[in-house]
């Protein structure tokens, strides 16, 4: 596998030309109406005649297509005897050991430097002002800033995000200000939410970025569908969705990476295995070799990557969305890391996993470090830099808070808009009732305002 | 069975199609053909003998008297599933945007034939096959919908869609919401569903009952060809998630439909009967039972008013307002089971609101609290049957 993919490295254009005739392209597509776009293989009935072998007696050709016999009678490992390799470029220290990877500009590199450590502070300070009881809740993605700026970079904004919730960085490569995320956390008349769902449920169509929902991974078949509708229209560009360890237990990555691949959607389906899910090690969640293993399973190219290597992450995505859009295929991302913060504010990790395991990630695997390094050893970043930096992101961020704080909160009629396009008999019922109420005993209501 | 629809007052196409009153005022009792309401068995070649009082799912021929005036009335003849069909096609036409996915509905043309021959004409991408996973196809179509398609997912019996009923609950109905309005998800759900001939407990499911609570989304219920395909093409135009539910007895139904285009609305009661003693509301396949019962109300010289409620949420409390207010009784008749059924939030609904104009308690006739028993006769009583509607209008009009 990993010499599949440096193929594809070492002619960063080429790969273009490699599509797959045998599946429907999207480059090939006319917008004709009732012309019939029939798959090749629903021709099926008509080939008849390969239903002999031929006179070989080593293989029958089976629904699903010829398979060899084997006089051996051999089960296949249930765990293999090394683990799939992981790509990377950076070694801890920052210095390159790969010559495979996507070389990016000054520009870029430091955009994704600054992201991640307004990233870090955002999370930092968030958390923070959940402990004082300023916000109700908060997810960080504290040891994941590689996945989520790196991924992002490597994208472009016409590709549709699906996130789980600890892809916030994502949205901020995008141009999601920390203004528009404290408004989203406090819940405020700023959210373009309207105060509708938990602290860290953002969404934005401007930004291509799908309103964050609890239920897991039930985004990993709305990201096959909206790649689906993409293929429909012709378009250049994917959909990718993230998830955790612990989501790819559920039904729906199941079926979402199997549809992936019947339907031949060009969708880049990103685990991020942190090794915990919660209180859940992966130990308890799965028994095969992660999650890279499973590609195979369902049909669907896979690799493996290190999570916290910021340039691995970006090669890693910027090659599998080339492949997703030439080709119109699923590929399946997974990127180890470990989750050094804990699940949420509503979780204290040290109860089910050791601190001294925690603080040895957070010390010596930083990818927010590891980056800088790299980006020191090529001129590209300075100390001073580094202390203006955190120092200003510091002050925009408490700014954000504090700012906030205090624009007030959606007006109550925001309770019943939405739910449909127009608000039913039932609802306008409902918010008259509501109003009534209010007026009647403004004292109980001091800050309700309508 | 043509006879039976011709009954119920929309079978003439000739004319306009707003005006519901002027075809009502051709329906006359008089000329309705004579059917025996008692308990004369009527012999089935395929199944023996079996009770009157059931919807025959084979279309009958029409009778001599209305073979000649079939002739000259505009209009074309089919059935209900081909008006589904019809009413899907025309919109696939109209919007590229149209698409249907499910299990088989593609080269197979539908488990009840709805999406035949679509996949040849508008090709694999536009009528999607997929593997067997509601949840997942259900999730794919909000998704789809999210990024600008128009998405109808079919069901392959409405019992499956319990499998989607995250997607449904807790994405369908919420995303619009949740997301400030940022995201719409203009899909429709259908499939067929309610008690059929002994499908099993399994494949006999009333989701109505199940999905009324779900905020965000549109409940239709379709009954006639005519009204399958007007809600067909109002829910696949609405921007809100609608789930149109159809019963695996009635797409066999033949009728007489316009041929120009026509758009039903999403929240409007039908009037199936307008009466002066009592109002029966209903829906799906009950409607059938109601007009069944009525025949013999009418010959013991009651005066039932019918309404075929059709939007299951939210209720026509205007068309329902008004029959309350004038006839002061009302019945529910519904295939829901008794608890927490559409009847049950219908019954509080009308209590509330009309109170003051109701003589006596609302009725609410449902189908027993028990899974649909395999056997015959014990499935045929387990649902609403016209003898026990005729007992309770008795009972009420006391």
């Amino acid at each position: 596998m990993a010499l599949h993919f440096s193929k594809y490295l070492k002619q960063k254009m080429g790969y273009l030309g490699m599509i797959n005739l045998r599946s429907w392209s999207c480059c090939f597509y006319q917008k004709q109406p009732y012309l019939s776009r029939r798959f090749e293989s629903f021709k099926a009935d008509k080939q008849l005649g390969s239903l002999h072998n031929g006179g070989d007696p080593q293989v029958m050709n089976f629904p699903g297509g010829i398979v060899k016999f084997t006089p051996e009678l051999k089960f296949l490992s249930d765990t293999p005897e090394e683990r799939i390799h992981c790509y990377r470029v950076l070694d801890d220290s920052g210095q390159p050991v790969s010559s495979n990877f996507v070389q990016i500009d000054k520009d870029i590199a430091v955009k994704m430097y600054k992201d991640m450590v307004t990233l870090q502070t955002m999370d930092t300070i968030f958390y923070d002002a959940q402990r004082q009881g300023r916000i109700s809740f908060y997810v960080t993605a504290i040891g994941e800033e590689a996945i989520n700026i790196g991924s992002a970079a490597a994208l472009g904004m016409d590709d549709l995000v699906f996130p789980q919730y600890r892809e916030a960085g994502v949205l901020l490569w995008r141009g999601f200000t920390l203004q528009d995320f404290a408004n989203q956390c406090f819940g405020n008349k700023g959210d373009n939410g309207k105060g509708r769902q938990m602290p860290a449920h953002y969404g934005s169509n401007k930004h291509n970025y799908i309103t964050i929902a609890s239920t897991v991974a039930t985004q990993i078949p709305h990201a096959v569908g909206a790649a689906y509708s993409l293929k429909m229209d012709g378009r250049e560009a994917c959909t990718i969705t993230y998830f955790g360890d612990g989501g790819t237990s559920t039904g729906d990555f199941h079926a979402g990476l199997n549809f992936a691949a019947v339907m031949e959607a060009p969708v880049i389906l990103f685990c991020r295995n942190n090794g915990w899910a919660i209180s859940t090690p992966v130990s308890d969640q799965f028994r095969s070799d992660g999650i890279v293993v499973r590609g195979q399973a369902y049909g669907v190219r896979s690799i493996r990557v290190d999570g916290n290597d910021a340039l691995a992450v970006f090669t890693a995505v910027h090659v599998a969305r080339k492949m997703a859009i030439s080709e119109c295929r699923p590929v399946l991302i997974e990127a180890l890391t470990y989750r050094a913060g804990h699940h949420s504010t509503s979780d204290d990790s040290s109860k089910y996993r050791p601190i001294e395991e925690i603080e040895w990630w957070r010390a010596t695997q930083d990818p927010v470090a590891r980056f800088r390094k790299w980006l020191e050893g090529q001129g590209w970043w300075t100390t001073p830099s580094e202390i203006e930096l955190r120092d200003h992101a510091r002050r925009e961020v408490l700014h954000a808070i504090q700012v906030a704080e205090t624009v007030e909160k959606p007006s109550l009629k925001e309770i019943f808009t939405d739910v449909y396009d127009v608000p039913p008999s039932n609802l306008c019922d409902q918010e008259k009732s509501l109003r009534k109420t209010v007026e009647r005993h403004p004292q109980d209501y001091p800050h309700f305002l309508f | 069975m043509a006879a039976m629809l011709r009954s119920v007052g929309v079978a003439s196409a000739s004319f306009p199609l707003a005006d519901h009153s002027n075809k009502l005022s051709t329906f006359s009792v008089c000329s309705l053909p004579v059917i025996r309401s008692e308990r004369s068995p009527i012999s089935d070649p395929i199944r023996g003998t079996r009770m009157t009082g059931k919807v025959i799912t084979k279309a009958v021929a029409a009778q001599a008297e209305n073979a000649a005036s079939a002739a000259s009335k505009p209009g074309h003849e089919l059935l209900l599933f081909e008006a589904l069909r019809e009413g899907l096609e025309e919109e696939m036409d109209r919007d590229p945007r149209v698409c249907v996915m499910g299990e088989d509905v593609g080269h197979y043309g539908g488990s009840y034939k709805v999406t035949k021959g679509l996949a040849d004409k508008y090709g694999d991408l536009r009528v999607l096959d997929t593997p067997i996973a509601e949840n997942s196809f259900t999730g794919m179509a909000v998704g789809a919908a999210m990024t600008g398609l128009r998405p109808i997912v079919e069901g392959m019996n409405m019992g499956f869609l319990l499998l989607a009923f995250n997607q449904i609950s807790d994405n369908c109905g919420m995303l619009h919401y949740t997301s400030g309005g940022q995201f719409t998800i203009p899909t429709v759900i259908r499939g067929p569903g309610g008690v059929g001939r002994q499908l099993g407990a399994e494949h006999s499911q009333r989701l109505e009952s199940y999905f009324q609570s779900i905020p965000g989304i549109q409940m239709v219920a379709c009954s006639t060809p005519y009204n399958a395909k007007g809600l067909m093409k109002a829910a696949i135009r609405s921007e809100n998630p609608v789930v149109l539910f159809e019963h695996v007895l009635l797409y066999n139904l033949k009728e007489r439909i316009p041929d120009e285009e026509y758009v039903l609305s999403l929240e409007e009661a039908e009037m199936v009967r307008p009466g002066e003693h009592v109002t029966i509301l209903t829906y799906s396949r009950m409607r059938y039972h109601v007009m069944q019962a009525a025949k013999t109300l009418v010959n013991k010289g009651y005066d039932p008013e019918v309404i075929d409620i059709r939007s299951l949420k939210p209720f026509d409390l205007y068309t329902i307002g008004n029959s309350v207010k004038k006839t002061h009784r009302v019945i529910i008749v519904e295939e829901c089971m008794r608890t927490g059924g559409i009847g049950a939030s219908l019954t509080a609904a009308i209590n509330e609101n009309f109170h003051d104009y109701l003589d006596a308690p609302i009725v609410c006739l449902s189908s027993q609290d028990v899974p649909t028993p395999y056997a015959g006769t014990l499935e045929e009583w387990t649902v609403v049957q016209p003898a026990q509607i005729v007992a309770a209008v008795e009972q009420i009009c006391q």
